[in-house]
């Protein structure tokens, strides 16, 4: 009687397991479904996309929809634009950040607290209030659509200071007191000693800047005019205005545009993860 | 020995490059578009009225931006429980013995990741009227076809579905790692109590877990009220205004019309509500924070 129960209940726990891997895979499909079809739809030839019932697979793979995508705008400059100023953005947060962050974490100075505490408040301010300000002084240096206004109001991070800060924080001293006595200087010090062991801390915040710059749309829209000048997003969202129903070559436009960062994205995911985890980031 | 003066130049010498972009593009910035709410200007000649408060008072008497701010907070309103919800169930399942949870975790999370641009975009052909993906699966459940982006009854649905995919990703991540930090041995003393695992939800991890929703709501109300690009793409506000949110209205105003202004004193409302926001996000931390202790 008593066995017969226990034999319910694994069968029951057994059961339920099944039910937990069926419903969660299920649900991790839907979520994954929208770009599963956005890979399969720019394969397709039109007359395949304008049938209903939908077909999900294309009887051949069209990449001549891709050829036509990159005819019909210059998606290849719009990617050397992209790629340009995110790794300029994030090449640049990497130094000014790791310099302030040392800074914070090190040096002794008057007013290095409060100073600190307004960093981290400047952190709340949308960045919706200081975008029409922030254009308005591009203007006035001349900068609209060029690189620089693309580039220049990135150069700094009051997140990835913080986050190298606390990072550096965990860093022995000894370390740098041994050097120090040998006559390094403050320069070499953070280049030759806390660098190299802050790696972890310098990917999530590279990982996380060239997503952030490499996605953004609102301010190219903003500081950007001329054609040879747009960013991957801003062509994309251009290219959507001129060919509102020709879904191959949105699609084929849109894998473009989501492609560098999917690759980064799989060859990095742990610092991705780790990043959110710690700072509870949103963006 | 070094003087202590020296160092002090050392210390603003590492600082001055974050400093120089700081004053430049967010301090200046931010003192400059609260001087432009008081006034009429725009942009391109060098004439710049000063109106007092009127650029305000106009903003509350415009139909267009109560209507703007309903728009907001509907979305915000439909998208944040959801959003929440979903992210706490799927945390919930990824916690336990699943097989390939990793890959799961990468598969639920990938939508967080890529352009909100390219996303948008996709999620404009799903909701396709006559050959998108939606229309055809609710075929299957005897469900007419929507004109999802065209109705302006379904556009906010619309872009509250789409919302929530692009970002429950990120909340689920903070979940599991809250879940993790709870201890098993409170979940185990519950089952020798007899808890099934409904109540052990409610009774022993749904409470612990509150320090963490109160996080995660907060900064999902926050980044809701910022929605843009999804907007900009899927439905550019329409159709007929039905889903033309706070930021869309500062960003039209703005560099649309060039009431530089009148978008400012915007900018400076959505400041307002967003500062309200966060300090309660601060109060209420550090009570909990202390609490903790």
């Amino acid at each position: 009687m008593n066995s017969l129960t226990t034999q319910h209940k694994k069968v029951i726990r057994h059961g339920l397991r099944v039910v937990d891997h069926v419903l969660f895979y299920t649900l991790a499909l839907l979520t994954v479904a929208p770009f599963v079809w956005m890979i399969l739809t720019s394969f397709k030839d039109m007359s395949e996309i304008f049938v209903y019932p939908p077909k999900w697979l294309p009887s051949r793979l069209h990449f001549e929809n891709y050829e036509r995508a990159f005819q019909a705008a210059p998606f290849g400059r719009y990617y050397l634009n992209s790629l340009f100023v995110a790794f300029s953005v994030t090449l640049g947060q990497l130094i000014t950040c790791s310099m302030a962050a040392y800074a914070f974490a090190r040096m002794k100075f008057p007013g290095r607290d409060l100073l600190f505490y307004i960093f981290l408040g400047t952190m709340m301010i949308p960045f919706h209030v200081t975008m029409i300000p922030s254009f308005i002084i591009l203007h006035t240096l001349g900068w609209i659509d060029h690189y620089q206004a693309l580039i220049v109001p990135g150069l700094a991070s009051a997140f990835g200071t913080f986050l190298l800060r606390q990072f550096f924080l965990t860093i022995p001293k000894e370390l740098e007191e041994a050097a120090s006595l040998d006559g390094a200087g403050r320069f070499r010090i953070l280049w030759q000693i806390i660098i190299p062991l802050a790696k972890p801390a310098l990917a999530t915040l590279a990982i996380f800047t060239f997503m952030g710059v490499f996605n953004d749309f609102i301010w190219a829209l903003v500081v950007i005019n001329s054609e040879e000048m747009r960013t991957v997003q801003l062509g994309l969202a251009i290219f959507r205005d001129r060919h509102v129903t020709e879904w191959e070559l949105l699609m084929a436009g849109s894998v473009t545009a989501t492609l560098p960062i999917l690759i980064v994205f799989f060859s990095a995911q742990k610092y991705f993860i780790k990043g959110i985890a710690l700072s509870g980031l949103k963006e | 020995m070094k003087s202590k003066k020296q160092s002090y130049y050392q210390a603003l010498l590492f600082l001055s490059p974050t400093l120089i972009i700081f004053i430049t593009f967010i301090l200046i910035p931010v003192g400059f578009s609260f001087y432009l709410s008081f006034h009429k200007w725009n942009m391109f000649s060098s004439e710049r009225t000063f109106v007092g408060v009127s650029n305000y008072v106009q903003m509350f008497q415009e139909e267009d931006f109560w209507r703007v701010l309903k728009n907001t907070f509907i979305f915000t309103v439909g998208a944040v429980p959801l959003n929440m919800a979903l992210s706490l169930f799927v945390a919930q399942g990824l916690n336990r013995k699943l097989a390939g949870k990793k890959f799961l975790r990468t598969l639920f999370f990938t939508p967080v990741i890529i352009s909100p641009v390219a996303a948008a975009l996709i999620w404009r052909w799903i909701y396709d009227p006559n050959q998108g993906l939606l229309n055809h699966a609710l075929g299957f459940f005897g469900v007419d076809p929507i004109n999802w982006l065209r109705d302006p009854n379904w556009a906010m649905t619309a872009l509250i579905i789409m919302g929530v995919w692009k970002t429950f990703g990120i909340n689920m991540v903070l979940y599991s790692a809250a879940l993790q930090g709870i201890p098993k041995s409170y979940l185990e003393a519950a089952v020798i109590d007899g808890a099934g695992p409904w109540t052990r939800f409610w009774r022993i991890t749904f409470p612990l877990l509150s320090p963490t929703t109160f996080f995660i709501m907060v900064m999902s109300l926050i980044s809701s009220f910022q929605v843009f690009d999804l907007v900009y793409i899927l439905t550019s506000g329409g159709p007929l205004g039905a889903t033309k949110v706070l930021v869309f209205y500062i960003y039209e105003n703005a560099f649309k019309y060039f009431n530089m202004g009148y978008a400012s004193a915007a900018a400076y409302i959505l400041f307002g509500i967003l500062t309200v926001l966060t300090l309660l996000q601060v109060k209420f931390l550090k009570t909990t924070m202390y609490e903790a202790v």
